[in-house]
């Protein structure tokens, strides 16, 4: 391992061959090599084509329902008392989460490839929602590889799925959650590649994927931008946003990755706390390895065998990261700090309470680190949290932790 | 020894014209004594070249039987220096039959690539397979190896074109290994007249013995491709009568082995029988 350095240019990354520094790469068997070339420079193409730009913009803005607002939670600021708090919206856009936001973009890619049946893996049920949706709106048929623990508490996304004509294949391998789902998508893809396009949901995985979930959400960060400059006239003191694979956080945070005084925070979730082996935080508890493709900090053992993550989302229930924030760990540029399940489902409460705005119980985790981050920036100064989905889908969850029967 | 046994080993079966008859065995399953006994047999039961799997929690490119194998073995707390061990105890009654090492990449990562090659190759270890460390992440593990004198194995597989299987040969040795279906291990069949051109293809771009996996689940599929191919890999068919002596409470050394045997005598004769025929 090399020593890590900051860069002087954070966007000039993944490098060739796939790295943020020592993270990333294409960890996957040969069958599968020539088809992550030939997707690599597709997205070079499509990346580089002002066609598939404007496609994609018309599809954002008038499918999806972009921009999402930045709102100013003006009752959350007064509770914590420090700096002034924004939410960027993106649990309003359709199918309600960050995800439609890749989604929208692989599948045209897809499409381009001339790809004629996708996969996708899902943990909350979130990614695998969205990608049922975009293969509704493109008549593609689509399957969906969730672990048979989530389709047992996420059934109302199942359902959904079910709904927008997707099949849901409910594998009860390993520990039968996000991480053996994506085996078997691996898998899937390694049988099915004459026809088969992967969709991964989070900005982790071989290259391309990890860059290119990136660019596909970097328009969260890009509207922020914009709508704090146009609303205060300056950038913001510091983004917080959850971080399970990383996808809503590396999509607010790398159009501001260049700009020092922006303080980026990640929240892992610590599940039943940091001191338990019962989390889901692999940069605060975990070592570099290569799982699924890439090289990244992972929750394992000494002997290099992963370990089950723990958290009372779903989505965030994954032992893994996405490359490039385990590289701005390393370099220093952003901060990632933990919130356990309790925290956060007194986060979820306070959101509700305050803002009337029910959200994701992974976003939770990002609300329940406003205390400190607000305090830390101050009085006169700016947060925005990226409030990456609703939380509908979790009424049932935290019914269930409050006691309650719904 | 380590590369020069593998070497030898199929210089001496092309003198004899007959195709390796390669056996994969996971490490630790069902448990760490039953698989020695199980290696140890391998030999006299008809194997050439042993392929040892160190069991891995996530085995992506693995059936089934396979990822059961791995899970049975870390249940019962396999482990990477423990597969060393049992190489090692293999060694000191067999001095000739290659043992490749074959699994995933987080393993060696954990261990450090340099101290794996090092400790592998005294244990008696002659070539590694890293099933998810293509040509493009190999290269420190290929200086690694190169430096213990153990031999890299690639996969070459049915999406390799020939622009790939340049990439695929570079710094390759002992023999390629040649995935006959797009899919994971012991679930699709291979077809003999489908691999018969790409091991003839494969065998000009590396200058190598090309063995044959994935998909070989009978003595006649075996045989159809020793005629065609200078190796016969089998694995899920063997950890599955691990399994099922386990569910039928038989012995799983004599059922692993009665296994090896019947394939072998298929792969031993191939080339004969398709003579006399």
């Amino acid at each position: 391992m090399t020593l890590p350095v900051p860069p002087n240019d954070y966007a000039a990354y993944p490098d060739a061959s796939g790295r943020f520094g020592d993270y990333g790469g294409r960890y996957v068997p040969e069958t599968l090599m020539p088809l992550v070339h030939e997707l690599e420079a597709a997205y070079r193409a499509a990346k580089a084509d002002p066609a598939f730009q404007a496609e994609l913009s018309g599809f954002l803005k008038h499918y999806v329902g972009r921009p999402s607002p930045l709102y100013f939670a003006e009752r959350l600021t007064d509770h914590f008392g420090g700096a002034k708090i924004y939410l960027k919206r993106e649990e309003l856009n359709h199918t309600g989460s960050h995800k439609i936001n890749n989604c929208m973009g692989q599948i045209l890619l897809a499409r381009r490839m001339g790809k004629t049946r996708i996969i996708a893996e899902t943990g909350a049920g979130q990614h695998g929602v969205a990608s049922a949706t975009v293969c509704a709106r493109f008549g593609l048929p689509c399957i969906v590889y969730m672990g048979a623990v989530d389709v047992e508490r996420q059934k109302p996304n199942v359902f959904r799925m079910n709904l927008l004509g997707a099949q849901v294949e409910a594998v009860t391998s390993g520990s039968a959650t996000l991480k053996d789902a994506m085996n078997e998508a691996l898998r899937d893809w390694v049988t099915n590649v004459h026809d088969t396009y992967y969709m991964i949901g989070t900005a982790a995985g071989m290259h391309p994927y990890p860059e290119m979930v990136r660019d596909f959400q970097s328009v969260i960060g890009k509207e922020t931008r914009e709508q704090i400059l146009e609303i205060e006239g300056r950038l913001p003191d510091a983004v917080v946003a959850c971080v399970g694979g990383g996808s809503n956080a590396i999509g607010i945070f790398h159009p501001f990755l260049n700009d020092e005084g922006v303080r980026l925070y990640g929240v892992e979730a610590a599940g039943e706390g940091m001191d338990t082996d019962r989390h889901a935080a692999a940069i605060n508890g975990g070592q570099p390895g290569v799982l699924h493709g890439n090289m990244t900090y992972l929750l394992q053992n000494p002997e290099g065998q992963i370990t089950e993550a723990h958290s009372i989302s779903a989505g965030l229930d994954y032992p893994g990261i996405g490359p490039e924030h385990s590289w701005l760990h390393d370099v220093g540029r952003a901060r990632y700090l933990t919130a356990t399940d309790a925290e956060s489902l007194d986060a979820f409460k306070l959101c509700a309470e305050l803002e009337g705005i029910l959200p994701a119980i992974e976003s939770a985790h990002a609300l329940a680190r406003l205390p400190e981050v607000a305090k830390e920036v101050g009085k006169g100064g700016i947060v925005v949290l990226n409030l990456s989905g609703r939380g509908d889908k979790d009424v049932a969850t935290v019914a269930t932790h409050l006691g309650r029967s719904i | 020894m380590t590369k020069a046994r593998i070497e030898a080993r199929f210089a001496a079966l092309k003198a004899e014209n007959r195709a390796a008859f390669v056996t994969y065995v996971m490490a630790g399953d069902p448990d760490y004594a039953t698989s020695l006994e199980i290696v140890k047999g391998l030999p006299a039961a008809g194997a050439d070249v042993i392929e040892i799997g160190f069991p891995f929690s996530d085995p992506m490119a693995e059936g089934p039987p396979i990822q059961r194998a791995a899970l049975r073995a870390l249940d019962k707390g396999m482990t990477l220096a423990r597969t060393l061990e049992l190489v090692a105890e293999f060694r000191k009654d067999d001095q000739a039959t290659p043992i490749i090492m074959m699994g995933y990449a987080n393993p060696l990562v954990r261990w450090g690539y340099a101290a794996f090659a090092r400790d592998a190759a005294a244990a008696g270890v002659d070539g590694l397979i890293a099933v998810d460390i293509p040509p493009e992440e190999a290269e420190p593990l290929a200086d690694a190896l190169d430096a213990a004198d153990m031999s890299l194995i690639r996969l070459a597989t049915p999406t390799s074109d020939d622009d790939r299987l340049k990439i695929v040969v570079r710094r390759t040795s002992g023999f390629v290994y040649y995935v006959s279906v797009a899919g994971v291990t012991g679930v699709k069949e291979a077809d003999a007249e489908v691999v018969a051109p790409n091991v003839a293809r494969v065998r000009v771009a590396s200058g190598l013995p090309v063995a044959v996996g994935f998909g070989i689940k009978t003595p006649e599929r075996a045989a159809a491709i020793a005629r065609v191919a200078d190796g016969v890999v089998v694995g899920s068919v063997l950890v599955d009568e691990v399994a099922a002596a386990l569910a039928l409470n038989e012995s799983v050394t004599g059922r692993v082995l009665s296994k090896v045997e019947s394939l072998a005598k298929a792969v031993a004769s191939a080339r004969r029988d398709s003579v006399t025929a």
